[in-house]
């Protein structure tokens, strides 16, 4: 069941794969199944930049069960270039680093260990831009 | 000497250091009160949540990028490493799945130590140079491991390089021709199952990697009928900073030939990665009609000795990804019970 569900999300984690409408252009993120009445195929993949601004950001200094390894870390809301606005952990940086309205950019990470018989699974997480 | 019936080079070269450090100096402070020599100034640390796959997908990404290639043109994506997140399954299909690569490429891991990287990239060679493909992904890339205490701790790094090998004529740099050289022997192994390599301490100099690089060099440039004052720069796998420095000096090279690639003594050794990364270092300021001069090693043991020519492309596709002198100056030192807790070295109850 764990398996099945990191996998079905492998692209979208991967590489943030988007949606793009084929009539109105408009991209969305994450990839969501067609609304009721709309043409099944009328949302095609669309592979985002991975670059975008940090909206907002804040500190996890509990963190949730499964990522206590990380100790303190920051999740973030980021504009991306294309439009849609994603959460998503902060990694390569501490907190005194961070600014909204700064450049960050996509990297992919490790983001859980699901134990020594489970699998890695692996997803975007954001970081101040390198260049 | 093997050259392929198609000429072949590197179309992208993408390098990735992880942006934590560890001085040397602390590691010593840690097991000899900060006593004695320390073998390099200090090594990169991966991030807590970096491993070989992550880091094999940023330098794949650069060398994607700078060659402006889409990543379905790829034909194989294979990842050399002894520190492969997984025993069993492979790292290149993660990362081949990363980069957006179709899903009719061969992916394959690699293993041979520090020169798991460089038999991808001959292996590329023969893949692109045959007619069978166009394009191959070569990765070296490793989170090396040293026992607490032990020598290779001051050295064992993290980093990737990728190098997109291609048609010559589309080439940053071609590839001239290459040489591999290999023997049984046991300077340094980790038999299956154990957390931390061992090594033979003074063995693992002359009859391991002076033996195996000297082999290796010598018979490219003789068959290649050229001398090392012919080449504008060289970069050979760096386990220290002592070791490249004295091949080099013994082969006839110059500090000035190796040192924009030799870069052990700020971020030690990354095995697969190390000789590539200082590839990559030497792209980032080669010049077309430069030509560099590779050998890379690996124990158990043996190396891969490879002539490159900067071709007039390089200049144009450089600044599509970051230059790898921007991840070696993104250092943030960290302390050793950081370091301890990030490399699983704490034994939690």
């Amino acid at each position: 069941m764990e398996i099945a569900r990191h996998w079905r999300a492998r692209a979208t984690r991967y590489r943030l794969e988007g949606q793009r409408h084929r009539h109105s252009g408009v991209v969305r993120f994450p990839p969501q199944p067609p609304a009721l009445g709309e043409e099944p195929d009328v949302w095609e993949p669309a592979p985002l930049s991975g670059r975008g601004e940090l909206y907002s950001f804040s500190v996890l200094r509990q963190p949730p069960a499964g990522y206590e390894s990380f100790g303190i870390y920051a999740v973030g809301m980021v504009r991306l270039e294309e439009g849609p606005l994603v959460t998503a952990q902060l990694t390569d940086c501490a907190e005194e680093d961070l600014a909204i309205g700064m450049p960050v950019e996509m990297v992919t990470r490790r983001l859980a260990d699901t134990g020594e018989d489970g699998v890695l699974v692996y997803g975007y997480k954001f970081r101040p831009g390198l260049r | 000497m093997m050259k392929p019936i198609r000429p072949v080079g590197l179309v992208g070269y993408g390098a990735y250091v992880p942006r934590y450090r560890i001085a040397a100096r602390e590691i010593a402070r840690m097991w000899t009160d900060g006593q004695g020599g320390v073998p390099v100034e200090a090594k990169s640390v991966p991030g807590p949540d970096e491993d070989v796959i992550t880091m094999a997908i940023e330098a794949g990404r650069n060398a994607l990028a700078r060659a402006a290639l889409p990543a379905e043109r790829l034909s194989a994506v294979w990842v050399g490493s002894e520190s492969h997140p997984y025993s069993v399954k492979p790292s290149g299909t993660v990362v081949a799945e990363a980069l957006g690569a179709s899903h009719w490429i061969s992916a394959a891991d690699w293993e041979f130590a520090c020169k798991a990287g460089s038999e991808a990239l001959t292996a590329s060679m023969a893949l692109v140079g045959s007619g069978m493909a166009d394009y191959a992904m070569a990765i070296g890339a490793d989170t090396a491991q040293g026992r607490p205490g032990d020598a290779l701790e001051y050295t064992a790094s993290a980093g990737a390089g990728a190098l997109l090998v291609g048609p010559a004529e589309e080439a940053v740099a071609t590839i001239d021709a290459t040489v591999s050289y290999v023997s049984d022997t046991p300077d340094f192994y980790r038999r299956a199952d154990r957390p931390y390599p061992v090594h033979g301490n003074r063995f693992t100099g002359e009859p391991a990697y002076f033996h195996q690089i000297m082999s290796a060099a010598r018979r490219l440039l003789d068959e290649l009928g050229r001398s090392p004052t012919d080449f504008t720069y060289a970069v050979f796998h760096q386990p220290n900073t002592k070791f490249p420095q004295t091949v080099a000096k013994r082969l006839g090279f110059s500090e000035a030939q190796i040192a924009p690639g030799l870069l052990s003594p700020r971020i030690g050794n990354p095995y697969s990665g190390a000789a590539l990364v200082g590839l990559c270092a030497i792209l980032d300021v080669a010049r077309p009609g430069d030509t560099i001069f590779v050998t890379t090693y690996g124990s158990g043991a043996g190396s891969d000795a490879y002539a490159l020519t900067v071709t007039g492309r390089l200049p144009a596709c450089r600044e599509r990804a970051p230059l790898t002198a921007a991840y070696l100056e993104r250092e943030v030192f960290v302390d050793y019970a950081t370091y301890a807790r990030w490399r699983g070295k704490l034994v939690l109850g």
